[in-house]
């Protein structure tokens, strides 16, 4: 097998990757904004001391974390716009509407694991510290900016990074429905040349570079903010 | 809702069968099953060969498992669907194509976990058994072994989890699981979308989280034992 990389000088196919590299950035960013944005609302939904809200939420995760990212793909894009509002269903039909119920599906996919990262971040500080630090004079507003926050975000951050690097890698699930991202860009690339190993090639060393970027960005971040402070 | 179950249900549990393969949710359970457990020898070694002084061992073991672990499934799949047939030199059933990459791609996350079992176990375990005349592999397979696979019960069975549900990408390239019984379930009912995949997707659901349930018990359950808690 000779391996040449000289399609990669053809303006064309050139195009054909830059799309797909441009879509699989374009879904991991949207997602990972708009799941953060939903696993904060969801964390004040669930502060409502109402049992009813709270196995809600709790429903919400379970489905999340026990069906396949695909399978919440596939009832998004098929099975959704049966029973979405008329008003809804034109207004993501003006778009791409691949790329939307790709995009509302790996949101609430990733919001879901989110949340429970951001909840045991939480959890993890001991409810006495708020106690000790509104007793030694700081407001609420204040206990929570110096004394509880800080720390939740340190547990926090290891977590939403393996889940974004898991993301990420869940954007290539988004080609079973036909979104142009980089499996989908590679396999039609493929079908144009046939130059399969190539192609392939080239798609695989994109995702292991990425990957292997978020876990080392995140790696940095937990250096310079270890969870613990005792070591 | 009853006679769509009555019409699909069969198709559903066992796809085809016994006309073609076996498929539906069967097949899924049959492909996770044989997947994970095909992973396991190899993630052993893998596992030990991360744990090892070998320094070639070691660095061949590092950088399979963050490879594997860094890309998509749904790429392993497309390498194996025409590496495979290069490799041996016949055409490959699609069955047999994705489970060789669901082995590739699952023993990656395996040998993590063995190699987290093996670390857990107190090295003075293994000089002990050292101490008493035991070969290295001897003090491996009856004293480090036995211990470590006890401890990682939950985690097996939490990746047990997580292969059923990564085998639902499988169908793209032909192979009869669950998610493909809906494809022709959907395309032969054309408007039973939602019905179909929320089927599929209940499925999964129960699944998961019975599975997950149990892996939280069995976890409890040996934090208690080990902490001399258990009856």
């Amino acid at each position: 097998m000779d391996f040449s990389l000289s399609m990669l000088s053809d303006p064309e196919i050139m195009g054909m990757l830059g799309t797909g590299i441009a879509t699989t950035l374009r879904l991991f960013a949207g997602a990972l904004v708009c799941g953060f944005c939903a696993a904060l609302v969801m964390t004040a939904v669930n502060l409502i001391p109402a049992r009813a809200v709270q196995a809600l939420v709790a429903l919400y995760v379970e489905y999340h974390r026990n069906v396949p990212t695909v399978v919440q793909i596939m009832v998004w894009y098929f099975g959704m716009p049966e029973i979405l509002p008329v008003p809804v269903r034109d207004w993501i039909n003006r778009g791409n509407t691949e790329f939307s119920f790709a995009l509302i599906a790996l949101s609430l996919n990733v919001s879901a694991y989110y949340y429970e990262d951001i909840r045991s971040g939480i959890r993890a500080i001991a409810g006495t510290q708020i106690e000790a630090a509104r007793s030694i004079g700081l407001s609420a507003m204040q206990a929570l900016r110096y004394v509880a926050l800080p720390q939740a975000v340190r547990y926090a951050v290891p977590p939403i990074i393996n889940r974004s690097i898991i993301l990420f890698k869940d954007t290539s699930l988004a080609m079973v429905i036909g979104v142009t991202e980089l499996t989908y860009q590679a396999k039609r690339i493929e079908n144009a040349t046939f130059q399969t190993f190539q192609i392939f090639m080239i798609a695989t060393v994109i995702y292991l570079c990425a990957s292997l970027l978020i876990a080392a960005a995140g790696a940095q971040v937990a250096r310079k903010f270890p969870a613990s402070f005792k070591s | 809702m009853i006679e769509f179950l009555h019409t699909y249900g069969l198709m559903f549990l066992v796809g085809s069968w016994p006309n073609g393969p076996v498929g539906g949710f069967a097949g899924t359970l049959v492909l996770a099953f044989l997947g994970l457990a095909g992973a396991f020898p190899a993630a052993l070694l893998i596992g030990l060969a991360r744990t090892s002084d070998i320094r070639v061992a070691k660095a061949v073991s590092t950088v399979w498992v963050y490879t594997f672990r860094s890309i998509p499934l749904i790429m392993i799949v497309f390498w194996a669907y025409f590496l495979l047939p290069v490799l041996i030199g016949t055409e490959v059933p699609p069955f047999s194509t994705a489970l060789a990459a669901i082995i590739v791609y699952e023993s990656a996350f395996l040998a993590e976990i063995i190699r987290a079992g093996l670390q857990s176990v107190p090295s003075g375990q293994m000089e002990a058994a050292r101490a008493v005349g035991l070969g290295y592999f001897q003090a491996l397979w009856s004293v480090q072994l036995p211990q470590a696979l006890s401890n990682m019960i939950p985690s097996l069975l939490n990746q047990f989890v997580s292969t059923i549900k990564a085998t639902s990408i499988v169908y793209i390239i032909g192979v009869q699981e669950a998610a493909f019984a809906a494809q022709q379930i959907n395309s032969i009912e054309l408007t039973a979308a939602l019905r179909t995949y929320l089927v599929l997707a209940l499925f999964y659901f129960l699944l998961c989280a019975l599975l997950s349930r149990l892996a939280k018990a069995l976890e409890t359950h040996l934090r208690n034992k080990r902490l001399g808690l258990a009856a």
